[in-house]
């Protein structure tokens, strides 16, 4: 794989982040991730040399492995990432079916009466808007 | 707290494609226990069982979709507070549970705050079998030593909460329902909720079928075993009356009974 190829891929990359971006498919926290890994590739697909000099910095023989490693560790944090918003949606949800369960039982509890009539349980119900006194058998 | 309550208890039924049994569960739970209101939780069903379980005079709340019996109870349990109820049973719609029973669960909470209506406590003819016999062996050794107190039958669904109890499950229930109830149970006793159990016999499930499969056993084994271990390991979350009445509590005053 060539220098150039690398390059195109992640000047298209960021190319297509940012274009999500501004379509708003992407939310900003999840795409300055994104951004700054395309940035750095970028970066490295100019300069090289640089991956070989981090590499014998810290002392991995073989520059690629040092480029697959930390490829590996980021999608790692990625999906872990991804799996915890998840989760924290999942719950958002449930708690919205739940609201919505409840809220409905109120609602159809509310129209289902006629004018003159209130709610079986309209002393509980709290959507409740007509006036006590009125007749209250169904 | 409210005057057109009767009793303060809620008993709460999570369904889900039961239309089969729900109605007579239904009617035979209104002629044993008049004085508590039903609610049928439905868990996303295809068959018509909500209008099937309002026809027979229970509340019903719908949920859009699917969430499993944990998120069925949860949704049961928020209900319960917020309209003020004291406590809560679950009852199972398949007719499992002796309606005959209910009072005496809802017994135990006189001293307790979760009262689980227990198999193998010297009533009933329940026996279980394989793998499954000894998951339930290993988590009601476990359990009881944690609550420090002997529970035989961990797993029931057949379980009475007061509001405290009412309010530690808001705070944390599964809501994958994974391994039964054991997961819940465990935090609300660590987090200081007292548990006590009652004997009840159970019968015969009416319709449906059972889950009694050397494979699915296995699977139950070793899930609950997992989740015991998550739920040991838990966080403990503070009892819910630590607090005092918070100002975002939903109960309104509902501990007034």
């Amino acid at each position: 794989m060539s220098v150039a190829f690398s390059l195109v891929i992640s000047i298209g990359m960021v190319l297509v982040v940012l274009l999500l971006l501004r379509r708003g498919k992407l939310r900003e926290k999840y795409a300055i991730l994104w951004l700054v890994v395309g940035i750095l590739t970028i970066i490295l697909g100019f300069f090289p040399s640089l991956l070989d000099w981090v590499a014998s910095l810290v002392g991995v023989q073989i520059p690629a492995n040092l480029l697959f490693a930390l490829s590996i560790v980021l999608l790692v944090g990625v999906g872990l990432h991804v799996s915890r918003e998840l989760t924290i949606l999942e719950d958002e949800t449930r708690a919205l079916a739940e609201e919505v369960a409840i809220l409905r039982a109120a609602v159809e509890d509310w129209t289902a009466s006629t004018p003159d009539q209130l709610p079986r349980e309209a002393s509980a119900d709290p959507l409740k808007h007509q006036q006590p006194g009125e007749s209250n058998d169904r | 707290m409210d005057p057109s309550r009767r009793s303060g208890t809620l008993i709460i039924m999570p369904a889900w494609n039961e239309s089969a049994v729900i109605a007579s569960t239904i009617r035979e739970i209104r002629e044993t226990t008049p004085e508590h209101d039903i609610l049928v939780v439905d868990d996303g069903s295809q068959d018509g069982t909500p209008a099937i379980a309002r026809e027979a005079g229970a509340k019903v709340l719908v949920l859009p979709f699917n969430l499993g019996v944990g998120g069925a109870m949860r949704t049961g349990f928020k209900y319960a507070l917020r309209y003020g109820y004291s406590s809560a049973i679950q009852v199972d719609s398949d007719g499992q549970h002796d309606p005959r029973d209910i009072n005496k669960v809802l017994a135990g909470l006189q001293d307790s705050d979760i009262s689980i209506g227990a198999r193998f406590a010297g009533k009933g003819n329940y026996v279980a079998r394989g793998p499954r016999k000894w998951a339930m062996l290993v988590l009601s050794k476990v359990i009881s030593a944690v609550a420090k107190t002997e529970l035989t039958d961990v797993t029931s669904g057949f379980k009475a909460v007061n509001v405290r109890g009412l309010n530690q499950y808001m705070e944390h229930f599964p809501t994958e329902y994974l391994g039964d109830t054991i997961d819940s149970l465990v935090v609300a006793v660590k987090s200081g909720c007292k548990v006590t159990q009652v004997p009840v016999e159970m019968r015969e499930r009416q319709a449906g079928t059972p889950s009694h499969s050397p494979f699915k056993s296995t699977i139950y084994l070793a899930r609950s075993g997992l989740v015991l271990c998550f739920a040991l390991a838990r966080k403990r979350t503070h009892r819910w009356d630590d607090f005092g009445l918070q100002g975002e509590n939903p109960v309104e005053g509902g501990g007034s009974k």
